[in-house]
């Protein structure tokens, strides 16, 4: 979209209000649609807006405000949106935010892009940039300038199903005899894959070689990102991280034959060790390549769900031992159980897909790797609860995964996997994808369905569970992107072999995911009880600064931050939990010992005063409070007051908040406080 | 919040509770209903567990987490007000631990809130200065110096209250309210976290969605929303609780006072009418009582073109009734009448009436209810038995169709339709008919299934269509119909409306309404669980406002609509006591009770009970009263001149709000004594003699009666300023009239009531004190009155089906005059405007306006704003355009809030055939685009004009409309009988013998024209039944 001929607001707003006619709680994704036609939503469309859905312009006008996204004034010509969450503060974020980036640039902070193991990470008018120097964001601003008002349209600018034209995909000579994989992965293309992908089809034509490029998801190793892999009689072999530049060097050297290289990508230790079940199929496949997704195994889960009753689906998830793998960990069957016996004329499934953890990424990588999984895991959620649509609520930070799982959608149902006859089965399962507008405290499950419904993200109180009135009212299964992914190979292999795997009460895998400080950050997916040293120090390689572990944060930005001592702890729910953690997402960030304990409590706090929804009392006053307290504590003003009070608050924030929000955020400030003293002045 | 203060149980009674469970609280324990929360079950067990978020008028929200728990076997601190109660559940509200968590919320509070507590306009009666009280915060260890919103800008843009941000702790209660409460949704918190603040929608209330109904400032628990009252005057006494004097809703309110001042009026929960909600009219506009126009002294002047002279009320008394006195020894004792108001209260009422009756000798009485809802009263008499709505309010909450017909809630009947909307976002469907796109039809999360859109004067054949649909569809309720209904009736009725031309493709092109629709909507009505009618003005309004509230009771009968919670035909009547003035024998033909005055039992029990000789014959109604001013024709009777000279006016304004105001100034001029007792110098008052301060409703002690026949008390709460209330004017008359009425308080005048009136029989104020209010019928059989009308059988026995023939208006567009003007009102104003327009509720709307639509506008060249004059074949008057798609082209709409408007100079005489209330709701009309005010002419100037009084065309006309109706008889002898009976029974006696006279006139010089085209069916009903209709004249 060029400046020179700029959209007139009130056509975008009656075409956007068109397109999403009769749809029921669309409010935020038609102002999300608004503001990536112009580039703002115009305070004048939203009477226009109000009356077209039967809402009041004061109903709309809360909606406007509560989204860190949407803007109700024009942006400058470039939109910059700089990762300030942990993983990429621990990776030099602070250093970058500092910088002027222009006159008509705006600059916006942004709550984890899911980059975090590349960090520090930013959006640059739409387009991911990771790890984000000066200068690269600098050649990025410049870059797009040349095209004029790249900051329009904001980052998903691609409507769902349109095709993936931007992409140089597959390459697809009379008759190929090599396939090449280069990840279409956000963090691999916010490193250059898609030049990378470009570059090997620019030498294999030069050099007249039949060379089929697949752009595949991401193996999870992002430190190698992008990973190029040759398809060999012995397997595949890797190459990494690959420069568009090292392209013609690498071929030179073989490539196309599998010569030079890493060796097997199957015997790299890092992958080699892991226990692959959810995300089996990430990384080896085309995400959008519905014939590749049957032939790895897809769709076996779905086809063995439609083979029994409900009830029956319900207990075999229920034996599986899964939990929730959002954070809560919530037997999965349980809710199932209760959605499944709440009478009502329409249920849904919903797939909360807001993965706000920072250092956490395994949504996002199976979302873009592999979403056909995610897509059976819900239809299967579907036939187990009688539900016959569902939603995904996807995070507006991740512009690839929803271009990819828009597309993935599309196909599904064109290939007859949803729909009004799912397989032919004459039961109905459909999918409908929105986005979120900037908003963390969305990840939180209530505060989730109050957004879909196109409301303010305010969380609402408990119980009723979703699970009884959920969406729109009506009985929901609400479950976390891997939750619903896990389900599958569950329904296809058995639960018993799934809760095979695991230790205690937390049973099967966990995608871990490694970031912040870390030398091989990405993801690994275990059975749970390895510790976490182990996934330090074997799989993440210790610090990439090389410097001793300080502190390591586990469960998001609401975990508590570990000391070095305490890295021996077993990774499950249970043993996390005995010393005040939390496995949550499965987030690991990692910090050196250059960190400050103080400046992470304190952020701790303002992100909390950033993200609360405001409703409740201890969270919407006790955030900024808090921010306060610390700030005078780290001054030295009266510690033996502040020190007190800040402990008071906590007390109030944990035990009186509304949410997890409020009630966890003293977990990271308290941990900090109690275990590196020091970096508060309290032993000086 | 409440001042004087009253419990809160912090939440909702569940609704629909079936079983009861028990919990104990702080050891006490308790039965309380399944689904009640923890903090009302702890109210219940006298344990006031702390809370700012929480009302009981309000869902719960959880938000303040000050109500924190301990529960046995629960882990954590639960939200009393979230969480719900469960059999054997063991509570404690108190504990070393909830105090500590209890204070350390308060203490976030107070550090971002102001300490300016003793010059705080909540002090003394603030919620989060009592909570900080009661949880012992004793210091603000965060300081005051953090981020806070004490800079926060005071929004008073509303004229009635103030927003002070600075005050706001961001519990949501006025969104909520808002919400639930109003179901405006004009307020939101913007923002989020520690950000977040109530705004209406981003700018100024008063340019925002806001109504001003008041419901926010009722629930805020501090001082950011409140009373300007409460601001300037500060914190009120004692407060009296009372009814409104605005719409027929009837709420109940407390006026909060210091001293006899009123500081502010605040709905109460227990109002049966209003359940605790209020509009802008009666929680804020009410300071027109203490207006400087108000005139205080009685004043008299020999003619209207003398100045007034100020006199006392002794002067004012006798100067009246020895006019009255003179006008009847002079013309007769029929020349003189009297007008009861719907503004006063049915003692009041009662007295106007019985001095007519039983001083002034005459049954010429009448209220304003005749051009407003006397067609409920002929309409509902016929079918079901009695001349009210079937329904109380509550009902509503029952309904899961609701269909609205010519009625405009949101703005006639705010707090109704905020209980209605309340019921249509739990699910309820939606059917509007109406010709304009009334707010109901599309607001914010109402939206209604159905709007048949029809043209203005077609309502019948819309229903003859419904019922047409619900009879060939066999949608009939026939159980119901055989036990409940006249067979015979019946069965005519369903041949009738089953005749291919009720059809709705047959009536498609006449109405407007697309056949599919109306096909749909009939369907919807019909099957629903529970149906319910709620009409206005828009029904009874026409030439057939009769025949359609006939239409009404016939769909509701025949579907089995009513006799139960959710269904019935429900009039919103307009005026606070229209349903009283009614009911206590405001109208010429009926004594209290709508007894007939032919009727000679109850003529002797009111003779014996008044010591004097009543009338059998039906005196004239209002616009008769008008046109016998008018009329020299009744000579050839007895009279030299016109027959009625002389007129008591009480609390109406008829020179604005009657139609064909040419005509009505006319009338008055042309009478010798015009008595006007008002509280204001009103348009009629402009052509009076007489005139005797009234008293305001804060003023006088007695009762309303509100369109659910609910029975409250209103009370005073200051002295009257004029030195009597309303009754005792009226006792004084009498009394110098030579008829002595002894009545020392109002409560002697009800008792009198109810032991002449069968429907009143139970009614007392001691009762009413007891109960809050009644709804009648209360005696014997009905204690405490009866909510829900015709339970076991109707009041006449078997429901009646009236045969609905549509018979088109002679109101009708053509060339010259090609529009249609339809009227109503506005929420923020009130009938003739006299009350409202001397409060700040000018500020919504200071002048009436034209709609037109953006096709008609184009056509004449008329932009947004423009000037235009208004034409119809009666008057012409000049208002500015607004250019509307809310109004269908060829239709046209205004409002008449404002005498300089003139609204109904343009209004015609056309009226309803059977009981002459006036066709406000058509009026063929032409609209030109003026230059300017100028240009467009002056609205209107007072003024005789040359006009007729009852000439023989003009009767004429009236009983070929009463003959249409009967025509539709299959049997010719009872349409005859019909027409005859009518006539009688409704009809003056001198009305009725210039008919008899013109008819016969007409027959010996057949073809001279004299009597217009005379239908055969009122030829044949005057020939066989003269000596019925023409009396033999009594000594």
């Amino acid at each position: 979209m060029s400046d020179g001929a700029a959209p007139d607001p009130d056509i975008v707003v009656k075409q956007v209000l068109a397109a999403h006619a009769g749809e029921e709680g669309a409010l935020l994704e038609i102002l999300i649609a608004v503001q990536e036609a112009l580039g703002y939503v115009p305070p004048a469309s939203l009477p226009t807006i109000a009356h077209a859905l039967n809402l009041s312009r004061a109903d709309v006008h809360g909606v406007v405000t509560f989204y860190h996204e949407l803007r109700t004034t024009p942006p400058g010509r470039h939109v910059v949106k700089l990762c300030r969450a942990e993983a990429c503060q621990a990776a030099g974020a602070d250093a970058l935010a500092a910088e002027a980036l222009g006159p008509d640039v705006t600059v916006e902070p942004v709550y984890c892009l899911g980059c975090c193991a590349t960090g520090p990470a930013a959006l640059v008018d739409g387009e991911l940039v990771a790890p984000a120097t000066l200068a690269r964001l600098t050649q990025k601003i410049g870059s797009d300038g040349s095209q004029g008002g790249g900051s329009r349209g904001d980052q998903n600018r691609i409507v769902v199903g349109q095709n993936q034209s931007d992409l140089p995909n597959s390459h697809l000579p009379v008759n190929p005899s090599v396939s090449v994989f280069v990840p279409r992965d956000a963090a691999a293309r916010a490193r250059g894959a898609d030049a990378v992908a470009a570059a090997i089809a620019a030498e294999a034509a030069r050099r007249g070689r039949a060379v089929r490029v697949v752009r595949n998801g991401s193996r999870g190793m992002l430190w190698l990102e992008p990973l190029v892999e040759v398809e060999t009689a012995r397997g595949r072999v890797a190459y990494g991280p690959v420069a568009p530049g090292d392209v013609a060097r690498l071929v030179d050297g073989g490539l196309f034959d599998g010569q030079g290289g890493l060796g097997p990508t199957d015997e790299l230790s890092y992958l080699a060790r892991q226990e692959r079940v959810t995300f089996a199929r990430v990384g080896l496949i085309d995400p959008l390549d519905l014939a590749a997704y049957a032939a790895h195994g897809g769709w076996a889960g779905l086809r063995a769900a439609l083979e029994r009753a409900p009830a029956a689906i319900v207990d075999e998830v229920t034996r599986s031992g899964l939990r929730g793998r959002g954070g809560a960990a919530f037997p999965t069957g349980i809710k199932w159980r209760t959605t499944l016996d709440t009478a009502a004329p329409q249920k849904y499934v919903v797939c909360n897909a807001d993965e706000g953890d920072s250092g956490t990424f395994s949504d996002r990588l199976l979302m873009e790797g592999d979403p056909f999984t995610l897509l059976e895991g819900m239809a299967i959620a579907g036939l187990a609860v009688g539900a016959t649509r569902g939603f995904i609520y996807l995070r507006s930070e991740y512009p690839d995964a929803y271009r990819t799982l828009g597309a993935a959608i599309d196909a599904a149902r064109a290939a007859g996997f949803l729909g009004r006859d799912v397989l032919g089965s004459g039961r109905a399962f459909d999918v409908t994808l929105r986005r979120g507008a900037g908003s963390y405290v969305c990840g939180e499950e209530t505060a989730l369905l109050e957004s879909l419904e196109g409301k303010r993200g305010e969380v609402r109180y408990r119980p009723p569970v979703p699970a009884e009135r959920g969406l729109f009212g009506r009985p929901t299964a609400l479950n976390n992107v891997v939750t619903l992914a896990s389900v599958p190979a569950i329904l296809a292999r058995g639960a018993d072999w799934y809760r095979d795997l695991g230790v205690g009460r937390s049973r099967g895998t966990l995608a871990f995911q490694l970031a912040g400080n870390v030398a091989r950050g990405g993801l690994v997916e275990k059975a749970f009880g390895l510790t976490l040293r182990n996934l330090i120090d074997e799989y993440g390689g210790g610090t990439r600064s090389g410097r001793p572990v300080k502190a390591v944060q586990v469960g998001g930005p609401l975990g508590a931050y570990l000391t070095a001592a305490e890295l021996d702890v077993a990774l499950d729910y249970e043993a996390l939990a005995a010393i005040g953690g939390t496995l949550g997402h499965g987030g690991v960030v990692v910090f050196d010992d250059t960190v400050d304990m103080a400046k992470m409590a304190r952020y701790a706090m303002e992100f909390c005063s950033l993200e609360s929804c405001g409703k409740c009392t201890p969270c919407r006053i006790g955030s900024t409070r808090g921010v306060e307290v610390i700030d005078r504590l780290v001054r030295g003003e009266r510690p033996e007051v502040q020190l007190p009070l800040l402990r008071d608050l906590c007390d109030t924030m944990t035990h009186a908040s509304l949410c997890a929000m409020g009630g966890m955020t003293p977990n990271p400030v308290l941990s900090a406080v109690d275990k590196f003293p020091e970096d508060f002045r309290l032993r000086s | 919040m409440d001042s004087v203060k009253q419990q809160d149980l912090g939440t909702p009674a569940p609704r629909n509770a079936t079983t009861q469970v028990s919990i104990t609280v702080d050891g006490v324990t308790v039965r309380v209903p399944a689904g009640s929360s923890v903090m009302r079950a702890a109210a219940a067990a006298g344990v006031r567990v702390p809370k700012l978020c929480a009302t009981e008028t309000l869902s719960s929200f959880g938000s303040c987490r000050l109500c924190l728990v301990e529960i046995e076997g629960r882990r954590g601190f639960p939200a009393s007000c979230t969480t719900l109660v469960a059999d054997g559940m063991k509570v404690t509200t108190q504990s070393p631990r909830l105090a500590q968590l209890r204070r350390g919320v308060m203490e976030l509070y107070i550090s971002d809130h102001p300490l300016d507590c003793l010059t705080c306009p909540a002090n003394g009666n603030c919620e989060l200065q009592e909570m900080a009280g009661v949880v012992g915060l004793r210091e603000v260890r965060y300081g005051y110096s953090g981020e806070n919103h004490l800079d926060s800008k005071k929004d008073q843009s509303n004229p009635y209250f103030t927003f002070d941000p600075t005050k706001c702790i961001v519990c949501s209660r006025c969104v909520r309210a808002c919400a639930e409460t109003q179901g405006t949704f004009a307020l939101t918190v913007g923002g989020r976290g520690f950000g977040s603040v109530i705004t209406p929608g981003g700018g100024t209330f008063l340019h925002s969605e806001c109504v001003s109904c008041g419901a926010c400032v009722q629930a805020c628990p501090t001082a950011t929303l409140m009373e300007n009252g409460v601001v300037d005057k500060g914190q009120p006494d004692h407060a009296v609780q009372t009814t409104c004097a605005y719409c027929g809703v009837g709420c109940t309110f407390r006026a909060e006072m210091k001293g006899t001042e009123v500081v502010r009026m605040v709905p109460t929960k227990e109002g049966g009418a209003n359940r605790g909600h209020s509009c802008v009219k009666g929680r804020f506009a009410w300071g027109y009582a203490t207006h400087p126009d108000r005139v205080t002294s009685p004043m008299i002047r020999r003619s209207t073109k003398e100045p007034w002279q100020k006199v006392s009320w002794e002067v004012a008394l006798n100067h009246a009734a020895s006019e009255l006195r003179r006008i009847q020894a002079t013309y007769g004792r029929g020349a003189i009448g009297g007008i009861t108001s719907s503004r006063c209260t049915n003692e009041e009422t009662y007295l106007v009436q019985k001095l007519v009756r039983a001083v002034f000798g005459n049954n010429n009485v009448d209220t304003c209810a005749r051009v407003c809802h006397s067609p409920t009263g002929y309409g509902l008499k016929t079918t079901l038995g009695e001349s009210a709505g079937t329904q109380d309010f509550d009902s509503v909450e029952q309904a899961d169709v609701v269909v609205v017909i010519g009625a405009n809630p949101t703005d006639g009947h705010p707090v109704f339709a905020s209980r209605m909307k309340r019921r249509l976002r739990e699910g309820a469907r939606l059917i509007v008919i109406d010709p304009r796109s009334i707010d109901l039809v599309r607001q914010p999360h109402v939206a209604a299934a159905h709007h048949l859109q029809l043209r203005p004067g077609t309502n019948v054949a819309v229903a003859n269509a419904l019922a047409h649909v619900i009879v060939t569809e066999g949608l009939v309720k026939e159980d119901f119909v055989r036990a409940r209904c006249e067979a015979e009736s019946f069965a005519a009725w369903r041949a009738f409306v089953a005749d291919p031309r009720h059809a709705p493709e047959a009536t498609e092109a006449l109405t407007g309404v697309p056949a599919a629709e109306l096909r749909a909507a009939a369907r919807l009505y019909a099957t629903a669980r529970n149906a319910a009618i709620y009409y206005g003005l828009g029904v009874t309004e026409h030439s057939q406002g009769s025949t359609m509230v006939i239409a009404i009771a016939n769909l509701a009968m025949a579907t089995g609509n009513i006799g139960r919670p959710g269904v019935g035909v429900n009039p919103l009547r307009g005026q606070n006591n229209v349903q009283g003035s009614c009911d206590m024998g405001s109208f010429p033909h009926e004594l209290p009770g709508y007894r007939h005055v032919s009727d000679p039992t109850v003529r002797a029990l009111f003779e014996a009970a008044w010591g004097v000789h009543l009338e059998p014959e039906p005196g004239l109604r209002i616009p008769n009263m008008f046109d016998a001013a008018l009329d020299n024709n009744s000579g050839a009777f007895g009279g030299a001149t016109s027959s009625f000279k002389g007129i008591y006016i009480q609390g109406e304004d008829i020179a604005q709000s009657d139609p064909d105001l040419k005509h009505v100034t006319a009338a008055l001029d042309a009478m010798e004594c015009v008595i006007v007792q008002d509280i204001f110098l009103n348009e009629t008052a402009k052509l009076a003699h007489v005139f005797l301060p009234g008293a305001s409703f804060l003023e006088k002690d007695g009762t309303f009666t509100n369109a659910e026949r609910r029975i409250g008390r209103v009370r005073r709460v200051m002295p009257p300023l004029a030195g009597m209330a309303d009754w005792e004017v009226t006792v004084a008359l009498a009394n110098a009239m030579g008829y002595p009425m002894h009545y020392d308080h109002p409560s002697q005048i009800m008792d009198e009531i109810a032991r002449l009136t069968p429907t009143f029989r139970g009614v007392s104020y001691q009762k009413l004190d007891r109960l809050g209010s009644i709804q009648w019928p209360c005696n014997d059989a009905a204690p405490t009155g009866t909510p829900v009308m015709h339970v076991q059988e109707f009041v006449r026995g078997k429901g009646h089906f009236g045969l609905t023939e549509y018979i088109p208006t002679e109101e009708r567009t053509g060339p010259r005059f090609p529009l249609l003007l339809t009227t109503g009102r506005v929420l923020t104003q009130y009938n003739v405007g006299a009350q409202t327009r001397r409060t700040a509720n000018v500020a919504w709307h200071h002048e009436d306006v034209l709609e037109l639509h953006p096709h008609d506008a184009e056509a004449r060249g008329v932009r947004e704003g423009d000037w235009v004059r208004l034409q119809s074949r009666t008057g012409e008057t000049a208002l500015r355009a607004h250019v509307t798609e809310r109004v269908q082209p060829g239709v046209v709409y205004t409002t008449f809030h404002h005498p300089a408007s003139g609204t109904n100079v343009v209004t015609t005489d056309s009226s309803d055939w059977a009981t002459n209330c006036p066709e406000y709701k058509v009026t063929a009309v032409q609209v030109h685009r003026a230059a300017d005010a100028a240009a467009a002419g002056h609205p209107f100037e007072h003024g005789p004009e040359d006009e007729h009084g009852f000439d023989a065309p003009k009767l004429i006309r009236m009983a070929n409309q009463i003959a249409a109706y009967f025509a539709s008889d299959p049997d010719r002898r009872a349409a005859v009988e019909g027409v005859t009976n009518h006539l009688a029974r409704f009809w003056d006696p001198r009305m009725r013998r210039q008919l008899v006279a013109a008819v016969e006139r007409g027959a010996a010089a057949a073809g001279s024209g004299e009597e217009g085209e005379l239908e055969p069916l009122v030829r044949e009903a005057v020939t066989l039944g003269r000596d019925r209709l023409i009396p033999p004249a009594h000594a």
